[in-house]
């Protein structure tokens, strides 16, 4: 028992300490420490490290960060009795609710798509991957204050952390998607092997939104209940329910801009880009697949009218086969039509974009984070 | 003149609370603090520390005493580099490390991944932390929970474990955060010998208690604080932790006149 523990101090206000006050703080505002810390070396302790050394560190963190993720994702179901299975069964689930809706309810959408069943569960499985990210890393710095507060390390290994746990989530969706895909009699090609790169150009793009995210999130606080909404929005302008294809096809004429701006956003391309490696269907579909033919691109877009250019017998045949093309035609016009539009975007130029956006965006997101390194303790 | 390590220079740090503010919290509060004009929802600035100097030079041994919220938490945060500072600026001679019972890991995760990320958080490598792994659930003594999430933990089982695995690890510039409060006596008693290792290797060393004998029995240095103020502060530890529980309203110390030692100390602390 120590008799001089102090159990409840009573007040103490400021210089009723008597005689002592005076003489309290004796180099306080002295104006030789910055230059006495200069002299022996000593440097600011909650200083923002150069760049440099900054990625050095983080790089020397990656086995916290991969053990990190790894540990949040187990502990993630331990409390549903179902456990593990969960990170199987939830893209499942979304995805039977997407099907659902768009696929049963509303027909309208799947219109133009061959085995729209494949594509909507691609694009729903893609675009979740981004939205979790997006949405799991605006909380991380809220979430992780209590370790921040406690331990120094480069605070950018929690984002990036919870963007792995995102992809360790998003390589279980895949082998269900596998599944899902040769279930719906999609061939197994090489092509599949052009799902590594897309995967790998998704996860640095979206690292870089988790930084952007996290820093956003730790200094604006509304904006974790905004991010449903510009989550949702984005899901409906990216082509996960419908084709962006015939989108495009519908209002190319008039709204140019706005179909291209649609085309060239990261989720878009992303999801393209997993579609087209998986799905021969959508491989083959894709704008610029075929020589260009003006009377088939129009007719599979519905156009009521003859383009210019096109004589009356080619428009005839044309609609003809988009509306009366037996059932067991291999590529029926009604759906593989788009493959003979050349609009200026093809799928082409899909990489490159793809390969862009992610550069850009974990550069932008990576800066942007580092830049208010030294507050994130600050809550 | 000895070495500085760690020079405060007119330090100030703020807490910034949300929802603290004095309204209902209902939307119709909110859209007339709008239309009012009024800044940012129930948001309270909290002065933790207002203008702070000091140097501390190799060999130090300081205390830092106070009552509850006078800054004492704050101002290791800060010297550790984990808290920004809104103005002034503390210089170290390398990264210090913050020895705390407070220090919250990850609650859902079992002891076992706490040790492993705690350590990696820390800068050690695989190898390191396989080394060191049993030593640090011994030392912790929670035994066969470490396979338990940490919600489980009753808190000093908690505490024991957050601090071996901060201990894990010798620094220049350590900085304890009342570790010795913790537990029951056996680890009072383990957790002493492992902090008086550390001193002997580390340069300089700062412990906030409120166990004042702690203070006098291994300090050299003492500053006391009070809301966010140096009160006091010098190589008289004695003399300032008397006045301090004078002016705190404390049962003074009985002292012999001449070694101005404890006289009424039942026991050494490190026993």
């Amino acid at each position: 028992m120590k008799s001089t523990r102090i159990s409840s101090p009573g007040q103490l206000l400021e210089g009723s300490a008597g005689p002592i006050a005076a003489g309290a703080e004796p180099d306080q505002r002295d104006p030789s420490l910055a230059a006495l810390a200069a002299q022996y070396g000593l440097t600011p302790s909650a200083q923002r490290a150069p760049i440099g050394i900054y990625l050095r560190e983080l790089a020397h963190r990656w086995s916290f960060i991969m053990g990190f993720a790894t540990a949040r994702n187990i502990a993630m179901y331990t409390e549903a009795k179902l456990g593990q299975l969960w990170q199987v069964l939830a893209p499942l689930l979304n995805a039977g609710v997407y099907f659902l809706i768009f696929g049963l309810i509303i027909r309208n959408v799947s219109r133009g798509v061959p085995d729209y069943l494949a594509f909507l569960v691609t694009g729903v499985f893609v675009f979740s991957f981004t939205q979790r990210t997006f949405i799991s890393t605006s909380k991380v710095i809220t979430d992780s204050l209590p370790l921040i507060r406690a331990l120094k390390f480069p605070r950018a290994s929690l984002p990036l952390a919870y963007a792995m746990i995102e992809l360790q989530q998003m390589l279980l969706s895949m082998v269900v998607l596998f599944v899902l895909v040769l279930l719906e009699r999609e061939p197994l090609t090489w092509y599949w092997l052009l799902a590594i790169p897309a995967l790998i150009m998704l996860t640095m793009f979206n690292a870089g939104i988790g930084l952007f995210a996290a820093r956003t999130g730790a200094r604006v606080n509304d904006f974790a209940q905004l991010l449903p909404f510009l989550m949702r929005t984005w899901l409906y302008i990216s082509g996960v329910i419908y084709s962006v294809q015939q989108f495009v096809a519908d209002h190319n004429q008039h709204y140019g801009w706005a179909t291209t701006l649609i085309e060239v956003n990261p989720a878009a391309i992303y999801i393209t880009m997993v579609r087209n490696a998986l799905l021969t269907s959508q491989r083959l579909s894709a704008f610029g697949a075929r020589p260009y033919n003006a009377a088939y691109c129009a007719a599979w877009a519905g156009q009521p009218v003859k383009p210019a250019g096109v004589t009356a017998a080619a428009w005839a045949h044309a609609s003809y086969l988009v509306k009366h093309q037996p059932p067991t035609t291999r590529y029926p016009l009604s759906q593989y039509g788009s493959a003979y539009c050349h609009p200026t975007f093809v799928s082409g130029h899909l990489w490159e974009i793809g390969a862009g956006w992610a550069v850009v965006a974990l550069l932008f997101g990576f800066w942007f984070f580092w830049r208010k390194e030294v507050f994130y303790g600050r809550g | 003149m000895a070495e500085p390590t760690v020079i405060v220079d007119s330090l100030e740090v703020v807490y910034r609370v949300y929802g603290a503010g004095g309204d209902r919290g209902t939307a119709s509060t909110a859209l007339f603090r709008i239309i009012g004009r009024k800044t940012r929802p129930a948001i309270r600035e909290v002065h933790a520390i207002k203008g702070m100097s000091f140097v501390a030079y190799r060999g130090d041994a300081i205390g830092i005493i106070g009552r509850n919220g006078s800054g004492k938490s704050t101002l290791l945060r800060a010297i550790a580099g984990l808290l920004p500072a809104e103005k002034g600026t503390v210089y170290t001679i390398c990264d210090a490390s913050l020895l705390g019972v407070n220090a919250a890991l990850l609650e859902d995760l079992t002891g076992e991944r706490n040790v492993v990320l705690g350590c990696l958080a820390m800068g050690m490598t695989k190898k390191e932390i396989k080394e060191k792994y049993s030593s640090i659930v011994d030392f912790s003594g929670v035994g066969e929970f470490i396979n338990l999430p940490m919600k489980t933990y009753s808190s000093g089982m908690g505490s024991r474990l957050r601090f071996a695995i901060a201990a894990a690890k010798d620094y220049e510039i350590l900085l304890i955060d009342e570790a010795l409060a913790t537990g029951d006596a056996e680890f009072r008693v383990k957790s002493h010998e492992r902090i008086e290792q550390l001193r002997d290797k580390a340069g300089t060393v700062f412990l906030v208690a409120h166990d004042l004998e702690e203070v006098e029995d291994t300090c050299n240095r003492v500053i006391w604080l009070d809301a966010g103020k140096i009160i006091e502060q010098g190589e008289d530890v004695i003399g300032i932790i008397d006045r301090y529980i004078d002016a705190s309203g404390g049962e003074k110390v009985a002292r012999d006149p001449v070694t101005r030692k404890r006289i009424s100390a039942p026991e050494p602390a490190s026993a």
